[in-house]
């Protein structure tokens, strides 16, 4: 689709592809700099930023490779900018080492990563769902990551901009995780007007530089104010563990105070940040949870077993983490069962089992296909009793 | 006429060689020696006495009282910010 | 004048986190001087102290980073140029150091390095080789000499070492220089050239490691090396790049000098950008 439009948001309706709609959401919510390399399915979102961002007076680098495009987002954000990098499988698996260095030092910004079959090169052109649990076990180390699960190309474009609107309010790496058919399928996608489009900006010093300021001190939302470089603040950050100075130190209570806290600052809004659809769950006896992709056929399935006459229901996770366990333990009040369909060997349906007793039937493949509805349809009629 | 007598520049009475104050933070000295060692005007010497680590820090050396011509060296040099001069 | 003068402070305290001296590094280690020679340059450059930047990977080299009172940054093994890069495209009003070691700069960091010299990216890059990975304990790494002993070459370095000012000219970086830490006026100076150049430049400081090489390369405390370097380093900025390989040996020589100092253009991102 030729573009030669210089503002950020292309304000109407588009019939547009999952990756470009990505790009576009990334433009709205303010992104102003991407780092990163090729790699399938994502390549389109790194080719259309190539030429939106100069039009708007970003900056788009393509780095060595993927270790590397990490930390320019890191740096660029330190610097004040808005930066994503986007990136499938292998690419994320790189990016893990720097995505660690932006959860400890508290950096805002985006990874999109557009699931392939894995593991290692895998099915480069093919869907897969498989990196959920490396969203977030990817990085050593303890922390919880927020990361959204689009299921079409309007939710790329949605999602991106809570990406980002999430990672300046929490100060930390937001992922979304699509995946190849998303990113890749081509549908309506709808660009409100910049006016009614929300945009979040990382929370600022009070006070001018001083030297009793203590950077990494922070208040009840647990979140500390963030300069830029060039201010005078003279902060100082590092990967290693610090205190509320910034120094790094090796004392284990000082340690375990900050990874406390980095975890907290997000599991403590969990609430906010948890984002889900329910079709048809109120009265379901059997409750199918699915996301990105396999939501679409698992809506299918869903109306399928209703026209039949049995009480089936849809819980779509739209953020995957924090994983909305409330909600799940609330439909085990309800809900008999569960069919959890995903493109990977069980990675929700294992994180499902943790809040309910209830018997789970695992609609799972490794990847390379979109599901149709009718396994998916299968599994809710043969876990009936 | 001596070699001296002939060395000597036209202007020496209005141009003087620099005299340098030598500042010390014995606390901060970890014993390294480098600019004992490397004053160009040999300066200083290794002090009788330890700082609370245990090191020799340095001390302007017997005679050489007059000797520094704040040439800086030491304070570029020294690894633990604990020397530097000041012109007189 | 009189005899020394006792004093509690130091006329770079300001551009140090002086409340977290004394610093790590080993008595006769020559980071201490090589950033005191970086405080000066900064001090004396003609940007405002608040847009300099310090970047710095892992290593000893690294904590230099810690140390320095201006926005500074310790990243992970290998990827300061790219975070660099990152903070210099974000913000190019910022001057940014990158101030890292041989193993960071040149071993994992080597693909970033290549890259970023490549691009000419406005960054100044120093390195400081003490020819072994000094925080770990001293294991070998890219610059350790051929048959030099360190904890994971027990038996002598079977590999030959990077020629640091070649491969970074070879990159065509605009500005390549090596010093070591006894050379403080020329090095002060040299950064004080790099901070002025637009585009990629690359300073190799050579520093003694007792505890890590010295000590195990017949060259003893930091203060033995330091005469090493009084006696065996000539100024020769015109030499032949290729030959200015080092070998720590007692008799051999080693090149030092602004060897190049050229004029490209820097890395500008296409349409403009910022």
């Amino acid at each position: 689709m030729a573009v030669s439009v210089a503002e950020r948001v292309l304000t109407g309706q588009h019939f547009m592809n999952g990756d470009t709609a990505c790009a576009e959401g990334a433009l709205a919510a303010g992104c102003s700099f991407f780092a990163g390399y090729p790699i399938t399915p994502s390549t389109e979102i790194a080719e259309r930023l190539a030429r939106r961002l100069p039009e708007v007076g970003g900056c788009y680098v393509q780095m060595e490779d993927e270790l590397g495009s990490m930390a320019a987002v890191l740096g660029a954000s330190w610097a004040g900018a808005k930066a994503m990098s986007a990136t499938s499988g292998p690419g994320f698996t790189l990016m893990m080492e720097n995505i660690g260095l932006g959860v400890m030092t508290e950096t805002p910004c985006v990874v999109v990563d557009v699931q392939r079959g894995g593991p290692s090169t895998g099915l480069p052109t093919l869907v897969s769902q498989a990196d959920v649990m490396q969203a977030k076990w990817g990085s050593h180390g303890d922390f919880e990551p927020i990361a959204y699960s689009p299921s079409s190309p309007q939710e790329m474009f949605d999602l991106t901009i809570k990406a980002f609107n999430a990672a300046e309010r929490y100060r930390t790496p937001v992922f979304v995780m699509g995946d190849e058919v998303v990113g890749h399928m081509t549908e309506r996608v709808t660009i409100p007007p910049p006016g009614e489009i929300e945009t979040v900006d990382r929370k600022r010093p009070s006070a001018p530089p001083n030297d009793g300021w203590l950077p990494y001190a922070a208040g009840k939302d647990l979140v500390p104010a963030m300069p830029r470089a060039g201010e005078g603040y003279n902060i100082h950050v590092t990967g290693l563990t610090h205190d509320e100075r910034g120094y790094p130190t090796n004392d284990p209570q000082v340690h375990d105070r900050l990874v406390r806290r980095l975890s907290r600052k997000v599991q403590a809004n969990a609430q906010q940040i948890c984002e889900f659809e329910k079709l048809h769950t109120d009265d379901a006896e059997t409750v199918v949870i699915a996301y990105g992709a396999t939501a679409r056929a698992a809506r299918q399935a869903v109306l399928a077993a209703r026209e039949r006459g049995i009480r089936a229901g849809l819980f779509r996770l739209i953020t995957l983490w924090p994983f909305p366990r409330g909600a799940i333990k609330e439909l085990t009040n309800t809900a008999r069962r569960f069919v959890v369909a995903e493109m990977n060997l069980g990675q929700v349906a294992r994180e499902v089992e943790r809040y309910t007793r209830r018997p789970i039937s695992w609609v799972t493949h490794a990847g390379g296909a979109m599901f149709a509805p009718e396994p998916i349809l299968r599994a809710i009629m043969e876990a009936r009793p | 006429m001596s070699g001296a007598q002939v060395r000597i520049p036209l202007d020496s009475s209005v141009v003087r060689v620099p005299v340098g104050q030598v500042y010390v933070l014995p606390e901060r000295c970890k014993g390294c020696r480098f600019c004992i060692e490397f004053c160009p005007e040999q300066v200083l010497a290794e002090s009788a006495g330890m700082n609370a680590k245990g090191y020799h820090y340095p001390v302007v050396a017997e005679g050489k009282e007059d000797a520094c011509v704040n040439c800086r060296f030491c304070k570029l040099v020294c690894p633990e910010f604990a020397i530097y001069t000041e012109e007189l | 004048m009189t005899r020394e003068i006792v004093v509690s402070a130091h006329p770079l305290d300001g551009l140090l986190r002086a409340d977290r001296l004394p610093h790590i590094w080993c008595p006769g280690c020559g980071l201490g001087s090589t950033m005191a020679c970086l405080a000066n340059a900064m001090a004396e450059s003609a940007i405002p102290t608040d847009q300099h930047v310090v970047v710095s990977g892992i290593g000893c080299s690294g904590r230099v980073a810690g140390y320095l009172k201006v926005d500074s940054f310790h990243t992970t093994h290998g990827r300061a140029i790219p975070f660099a890069t990152g903070l210099k495209l974000a913000n190019p009003e910022l001057e940014v150091t990158v101030f890292s070691g041989d193993g960071d700069l040149f071993a994992i960091g080597g693909n970033h390095f290549i890259h970023a010299a490549r691009r000419n990216i406005d960054l100044n890059v120093i390195c400081v080789n003490n020819f072994n990975y000094g925080m770990t304990g001293g294991q070998a790494g890219p610059t350790t000499p051929m048959g030099a002993r360190s904890t994971t070459t027990p038996l002598g370095n079977a590999e030959p070492a990077f020629n640091l000012p070649h491969l970074a000219a070879s990159l065509g970086a605009v500005f390549v220089a090596r010093w070591t830490s006894l050379h403080v006026r020329q090095l002060e100076k040299a950064m004080r050239r790099a901070m002025e150049k637009d585009g990629f430049t690359f300073i190799e400081v050579l520093s003694p490691c007792p505890v890590g090489f010295g000590k195990s390369n017949d060259i003893g405390e930091g203060l033995d090396e330091m005469w090493m370097y009084r006696k065996n380093c000539d100024i020769d900025p015109g030499i032949d790049l290729s030959r200015a390989g080092i070998d720590m040996k007692h008799d051999s020589t080693i090149a030092l000098g602004n060897f190049v100092d050229i004029e490209r253009p820097a890395f500008r991102p296409a349409g403009g950008g910022r």
